[in-house]
């Protein structure tokens, strides 16, 4: 397969970045998508120019660490992956692809297709925890959790916090990053003693990063490479009103 | 020199108590003028990084990654083990005790297995309370699952994804310290120096990986939880950024490297597909629960569907060989076994290196949905990759490496032999011997980052004045320069190749002479091919970029030269170790039908290396292993 690639170009923070053309060529359809930008890096090596830089990591879809807009899609155009999962077969010989950085103001770039997202460790500091000290628990037996919550719970802590979601949003927001965790730990015995401080400083921290708010367009759900439901952000919302002052 | 392991004397059901009892404490109020660098975030220093928080201790916790939730430990599916005996099927502390020492092959310390058995149950506890999301039975209570190597049923799971649960628990732990201003996070660093001073170890040189600056740290005490070396044979199922770096720095300041040869190489992932792959994904080993192994009895039928081939032309290769554990044979031995047939001839798919996983007689006996429910994330990342369906036609799998049982030699406080320095999860080499059983390295980064390192290290500082060494001695100056020249060489060799090719030939060579199969031939030829290929790199490589500025070819660079270092040593460690055990096979060495054999009388003990120099012959030191609770047994699963 060839493909033309415009890939974002960006040399810090402070510089304004430009898209540039790439020629992707003999592409195997069995590659990776980040394996194609390894070969088009390689062939930038080897002509004396200057590789695109992506973070990756685990490059099997769980760390988090990948992901860049393809074609205005965060991941790409297959549903629940991540673009180290993302396989050149979705993609037909000849295509144009247009590669950019998760676009958000709470993600500043740090170069080409890399961004800062330490804003959403701020919202996990903010609250995102059980307060058990090491040691000073109880047998793990002890307390029953029926299958159905523990299901919902996972199915909310599936997130891997790649930031797709707020690249997605129209409003930058990071409602369901957010609501995932919120959601995952109210529904668990274990976190419901501490669920009003953690909904209001979770909150409070994600509005202070410069998130925007939900306006349900639900584009974070259907760019989500794990799949997370929207359905957790109404659970946000009934946590909040339920942390409200009385 | 003869190393001592210092493990606690007595009956060792008590040791670790006895022992816990007999360290020193730190008093509450002088635990934050203490300084404690943790180098790595994911389980085994995201939970210790915690926990010291917890205690009071001021942390310092560096990654490579973005942020300290993405450490590889989160790739990890299957599981974790505990001796719970929830299921009241014969299970026990000593029992998980047992099939650990058994699984390794006999090659790893009584003390530090039995005190790693005996803390898993507070592990599960601990993650409980922590909100982890294991999976629950409809009565409400804790799921298990059964894993290689163990005829019980005591692994705890999330899903498919039990290593991100289990992470993302100790990093919200960690985080939750970061808010009480106990632990700083130094995200995008990387390690590139120890610093010791007076031959104690004082701090570390990192690079700041965004803005490319060289900068150093002073600490009290220094603990590595860098994970493993397996990346050394380019294609793995480690992460990109996983490498020996940090853990080789430590050597070359003195720390000895046990057991390096000890790799382990998985049987279930899914096999290369071509060249342009970079890395090898794993499917769980909770596949072999309900999956079965075969390859077609008959060479001639390899070309054909699966589903053309008879039943009575499969050959179910591992129910054959051993009967007692069929499928779940443990993972060397798997391996070994799809290496064999494979070698005969019988494999399948693209270059006939791969086995069939079929889920057929599971499917007929429990229901689509029943697999889809316990594997379904499996299957779909198995689709994404090969573009194939697994409910409807067997998943092709080979081996990869995987995990390393080997790496810096520690005491059983975890600290390596330079003072001050210490090793836990899969940087260190201890509890696994010469294999490790399925679901067991989750058990140790946590075991060890929640309970053994924040009782040891006090016992350390106990006896260590709070910043007597800053970072304004002059040994940390003369770090930065180092590691800027390094740096700064890297990028004027300006030769023709890049870092990745490299990374791959080496990679080749290792896979081909030092993987899954080893003789003294393959190995001196290693022994030839890496300092020529070394020699080349120095001569020969192009980085480009500058040092001042986010540069990923120059971060890859130096892992890769670390890793051109690391792998004679690891190859001369093969060469030593005149037997056959778990992952460590000499081909010299086996039975006559093909299994591991083993020379208690000659290699019952750890080999620790010291590095003594580029061109020079690694010194070997030696702790010999004694067995008082399990009987020393040809490990058999037939």
């Amino acid at each position: 397969m060839n493909l033309t690639l415009y890939v974002w170009r960006q040399n810090g923070p402070e510089d304004k970045g430009k898209l540039e053309q790439y020629e992707a060529k003999n592409v195997s359809p069995d590659s990776s998508f980040l394996e194609m930008l390894d070969e088009v890096n390689q062939e930038l090596i080897e002509t004396g120019g200057d590789p695109i830089e992506f973070d990756n990591d685990c490059r099997e879809g769980i760390c988090g660490t990948c992901g860049c807009v393809i074609n205005g899609q965060p991941h790409g155009p297959q549903e629940q992956t991540t673009a180290c999962q993302l396989h050149m077969r979705q993609f037909s010989d000849g295509d144009t692809l247009t590669l950019e950085p998760w676009r958000a103001s709470a993600f500043p770039v740090i170069k080409d297709l890399a961004v800062d997202r330490s804003a959403l460790d701020n919202i996990i500091e903010s609250g995102g925890y059980t307060s058990a000290y090491t040691g000073e628990v109880g047998e793990a037996n002890q307390t029953l959790i029926s299958k159905p919550d523990a299901d919902y719970a996972m199915d909310a802590a599936e997130c891997i916090g790649c930031g797709a979601c707020v690249a997605a949003c129209p409003n930058g927001s990071a409602m369901l990053f957010t609501s995932a965790k919120v959601a995952q730990l109210a529904t668990l015995p274990q976190g419901k003693i501490e669920a009003v401080e953690r909904v209001n400083g979770m909150t409070e921290a994600m509005l202070n990063a410069g998130f925007g708010n939900c306006s349900n367009h639900y584009e974070c759900e259907a760019t989500c490479p794990k799949g997370v439901s929207v359905k957790f952000i109404a659970k946000l919302n009934r946590e909040y009103i339920k942390a409200l002052p009385k | 020199m003869i190393l001592d392991g210092k493990c606690p004397s007595g009956p060792i059901e008590k040791s670790w108590d006895k022992h816990c009892f007999d360290m020193k404490l730190v008093n509450p109020a002088n635990k934050r003028k203490f300084k404690v660098i943790m180098v790595g975030t994911g389980l085994a220093g995201g939970a210790g990084a915690a926990t010291l928080g917890e205690l009071g201790y001021n942390v310092e916790a560096y990654c490579y990654q973005d942020s300290s939730r993405r450490a590889h430990s989160i790739a990890a599916q299957g599981g974790i083990n505990a001796a719970k005996n929830y299921h009241n099927d014969g299970d026990s502390v000593f029992r998980l005790f047992y099939d650990t020492i058994k699984g390794g092959d006999f090659r790893a310390r009584e003390a530090d297995v039995w005190r790693l058995a005996q803390v898993s149950n507070n592990i599960i506890d601990q993650c409980v309370a922590q909100g982890v999301p294991f999976a629950r039975e409809y009565s409400g209570l804790l799921a298990n699952r059964s894993f290689g190597g163990a005829q019980v049923s005591r692994t705890f799971y999330a899903r498919g994804q039990t290593g991100q649960q289990l992470l993302l628990g100790a990093y919200q732990a960690l985080a939750r310290q970061v808010k009480a201003g106990t632990v700083k996070l130094k995200p995008r660093t990387e390690m590139l120096d120890l610093v010791v001073v007076d031959g104690v170890a004082k701090g570390i040189t990192y690079r700041d990986l965004t803005t490319g600056e060289i900068k150093s740290s002073w600490a009290d005490a220094v603990v590595l939880a860098t994970g493993g070396y397996v990346n050394v044979f380019y294609l793995s199922t480690n992460a990109m950024g996983c490498s020996v770096t940090a853990a080789w720095k430590a050597v070359k300041k003195g720390a000895y490297m046990a057991n390096p040869c000890y790799t382990q190489i998985h049987p279930t992932c899914i096999p290369q597909s071509g060249d342009h792959q970079s890395k090898l994904t794993l499917m769980s080993e909770s596949l072999r629960n309900d999956g079965r192994c075969w390859v077609p009895k008959r060479k001639e039928d390899c070309e054909k569907e699966p589903g053309d081939i008879a039943e009575d032309d499969r050959d179910y290769y591992l129910e054959r060989k051993y009967p007692s554990f069929g499928n779940l044979a443990p993972r060397d031995i798997a391996s070994r076994a799809a290496k064999e047939v494979c070698d005969e001839g019988r494999g399948v798919g693209p270059g006939k290196r791969g086995v069939y996983l079929d889920y057929e007689s599971s499917i007929e006996r429990v229901g689509e949905d029943t697999i889809r429910e316990r594997y379904g994330n499996l299957f779909d990342m198995y689709e994404k990759i090969t573009d194939e369906n697994a409910y409807e036609r067997p998943m092709r799998i080979y081996p990869a490496p995987h995990y390393s049982m080997g790496g810096l030699w520690v005491d059983y406080n975890c600290m390596t032999n330079v003072p001050g320095l210490f090793a836990i999860g899969e940087a260190n080499f201890s509890v696994h011997g010469a294999n490790r059983l399925g679901a067991s390295a989750l058990m140790q980064g946590l075991a060890d980052g929640y309970f053994v390192i924040p009782n040891t290290i006090s016992n350390y500082l106990a006896g260590v004045k709070p910043g007597e060494v800053t970072d304004e001695h002059p040994e940390f100056a003369k770090s930065r320069e180092d590691v800027q020249a390094r740096m700064d060489k890297l990028l004027n060799v300006n030769g023709k190749r890049s870092v990745s090719s490299f990374h791959r030939e080496l990679g080749k060579i290792m896979w081909e002479n030092v993987g899954m199969a080893r003789s003294k031939e393959s190995l001196t030829k290693a022994l030839q091919a890496i300092p020529a290929l070394r020699e080349e790199f120095w001569q020969n490589v192009n980085v480009t970029g500058e040092t001042g500025n986010r540069n990923g070819q120059l971060e890859d660079a130096g892992r890769v030269a670390d890793f051109l270092e690391f792998a004679e040593v690891m190859t001369n460690d093969a060469l030593n170790r005149e037997e056959s055990c778990g992952g460590h096979f000499r081909t010299e060495h086996q039975t006559e039908d093909g299994e591991a054999m083993r020379d208690d009388e000659n290699f019952t003990y750890v080999a620790a290396w010291e590095y003594k120099g580029e061109g020079k012959a690694p010194e070997l030191h030696k702790e010999p292993l004694k067995f008082e609770n399990v009987k020393l047994a040809v490990r058999s699963y037939k």
